[in-house]
């Protein structure tokens, strides 16, 4: 008797979700972003099987970071206050081909910007690159559902990818998105059954399933990558299995999460080696680490943390 | 789960009446309200009543493929009625050719006319080959767990992968007399199906033939499937217009975590498994 050859045959596969608008698709933007289309699991199957590359959005805050440790706030002290030039920077200096322009600013316990705010920053940022831009909330849901429609509304027709909605607070957002022809984030608590929950409440408003991507919320290196890891690999499981709730490109937030960790950023700690080399290291292998579990979109925020990944990228995909 | 529509065959009064009457409306309605409903295929057998079964089946695949492009399962005993289907068709995103039993009597190479049709048919069309063979239907497990065995022998000589390969144990009336056991049994042999091949070939059953004849068909029907399902059946031939038997299969994948676990798991659940 002949001895099968065993190969995974895979019905589903993850969807390809383009972000930013060219003027001939009615935006302004010079390029665009296309992440998704994964037909295996991560690095199995041939070379076709892995879809697009994955890809780095850099952030870009609306207001001066009070937290930033010194070794995250040095490439940066002198665009802290002027998000556009931040995002030039990043673009024109880092190379970055994606900007997560992220509105900590708006939120009641921090700078409480009001939306006129967040409007003339996501405006100018606009203005200043040609990439295409990821828009975050600060969080709050009351706040956010006061704010980022109208900054939805301010990026209309560039076909940002905007976010995030949860189980708790979707609607706005959500038909914001849909009326302004963004890309919608959606955010569960570590809890991939929650995920699809917040995608079926969101195809039930009539939100294309193909233009959400999600965020399965990140925990750093050493703070719990492991969950994050092993969420993002079920749900590449159940996009091949066909689950269309669950078929979405995955986002993660690295920056964040790693310069919260202690050992990215303490400088008095002598056995741990030098904190300038440390901290983006650490944001590096944590980008790298969920990687190999399949995220599409890495935000990440240190310029030598972004050149590993971006080096770890071109290597594993050439 | 490879949900295969049963509803457009010719032992039901209303498409006998279309083919008889050449109604394309109810047949195109039923290949639609079956394709919401979360089939995969939809069944096409023209039934007993028409006396040109080939131009039926040709009639009948011309017609659904007017308005769906849902794939279909050919259902008929008769090499040249799946044949006739198979000339008209677009395949392209596959074909079942149901069923063959390993051999018969009167035609010892019926599976092999079967497998060399699918592969005609192109690279995702599929076979159900049922625990048959010329003696009949067997009456214990181990029989049907060795006609498996040899149906699977038979694909792999052929060349044929066990990912077009369903095998049907066939599932009997359980009203008939001394069929009760049956039931039991297919589990059973479903159990060793699973270890004839790695990957497994699929299995299916035609679910709604162990309810013929009695009086809580519905009921009978989705309670041998979630057990099925509890012992690897992945295909079924059913009514995916009945709610209650979807909703159970639901469940049953879900138990089974075949399926993501989501609050509104019920509601999702034909269209998270749309191919």
């Amino acid at each position: 008797m002949p001895v099968p050859e065993v190969v995974e045959s895979f019905t589903g596969s993850v969807n390809r979700v383009t972000i930013g608008a060219t003027k001939a698709n009615g935006g302004t933007r010079t390029s665009t972003v296309t992440v998704g289309g994964a037909k295996n699991v991560v690095y199995g199957g041939d070379f076709e099987d892995a879809g697009e590359k994955p890809v780095v959005a850099m952030d870009v805050l609306d207001v001066r970071p009070e937290d930033w440790p010194a070794t995250l706030a040095e490439p940066y002290k002198d665009v802290f206050d002027k998000p556009a030039e931040w995002a030039k920077k990043c673009v024109e200096e880092f190379g970055a081909e994606l900007i997560c322009l992220k509105f900590d600013g708006i939120h009641p316990d921090k700078a409480n910007k009001d939306a006129g705010h967040a409007v003339r920053v996501t405006e100018e940022v606009l203005r200043a690159v040609g990439v295409p831009l990821v828009l975050w909330g600060c969080g709050n849901d009351e706040k956010d559902n006061i704010v980022m429609p109208k900054v939805s509304g301010a990026a209309k027709g560039e076909n940002c990818l905007i976010g995030t909605i949860t189980e708790d607070n979707y609607k706005a957002l959500t038909a914001i998105a849909l009326a302004d022809g963004h890309n919608l984030i959606s955010e569960a608590p570590l809890d991939i059954n929650i995920s699809k929950q917040v995608n079926i409440l969101a195809c039930d408003m009539g939100f294309p399933l193909e233009r959400i991507v999600t965020f399965q919320t990140t925990g750093a290196l050493g703070y719990g990558v492991e969950y994050a890891y092993s969420i993002q690999e079920r749900q590449r499981i159940a996009a091949l299995g066909g689950d269309k709730m669950m078929s979405m490109p995955v986002i993660c937030d690295v920056g964040y999460e790693s310069w919260r960790a202690k050992e990215a950023k303490l400088e008095d700690a002598p056995g741990w080696g030098d904190v300038a080399k440390r901290g983006p290291m650490w944001e590096a292998m944590t980008a790298v680490c969920l990687l190999q579990a399949g995220v599409d979109i890495i935000r990440m925020r240190h310029p030598k943390a972004v050149a590993v990944v971006r080096a770890f990228i071109s290597e594993i995909r050439q | 789960m490879i949900l295969i529509g049963e509803r457009i065959n010719g032992m039901f009064n209303d498409v006998k009446n279309a083919i008889a009457e050449k109604n394309k409306k109810v047949i195109q309605d039923l290949a639609q309200s079956q394709t919401e409903a979360g089939a995969q295929y939809l069944d096409v057998n023209v039934g007993t009543a028409a006396a040109d079964q080939k131009g039926t089946m040709q009639w009948l695949v011309e017609t659904i493929q007017e308005t769906c492009s849902t794939s279909l399962s050919l259902d008929s005993q008769k090499p040249d009625v799946i044949a006739a289907g198979l000339k008209v068709i677009n395949a392209d995103n596959g074909v079942i050719l149901n069923s063959t039993p390993l051999n018969k009597k009167s035609d010892s190479e019926i599976m092999d006319k079967y497998i060399e049709m699918a592969k005609q048919a192109g690279p995702k069309a599929s076979i159900i080959a049922l625990t048959m063979d010329s003696n009949g239907v067997p009456q214990n497990v181990d029989t049907r767990v060795a006609i498996a065995a040899e149906i699977v022998q038979k694909a792999l000589e052929k060349d044929f992968s066990t990912h077009r390969l369903f095998i049907d144990p066939i599932i009997l009336p359980v009203r008939v007399p001394d069929a009760q056991v049956q039931p039991g049994n297919i589990l059973q042999t479903m159990d060793q199906i699973a270890f004839l091949a790695n990957p497994a070939p699929h299995m299916t059953i035609g679910l709604s033939n162990l309810s013929q004849g009695t009086t809580e068909r519905s009921l009978i029907n989705r309670t041998f499937l979630a057990m099925a399902i509890s012992h690897g059946l992945d295909s079924a031939i059913v009514d995916v217009l009945d709610r209650e038997l979807m909703d159970v299969l639901a469940t049953a994948e879900l138990l089974m975590n075949k399926q993501l676990y989501s609050d509104s798991f019920l509601k999702v659940y034909a269209a998270a498994n749309k191919v």
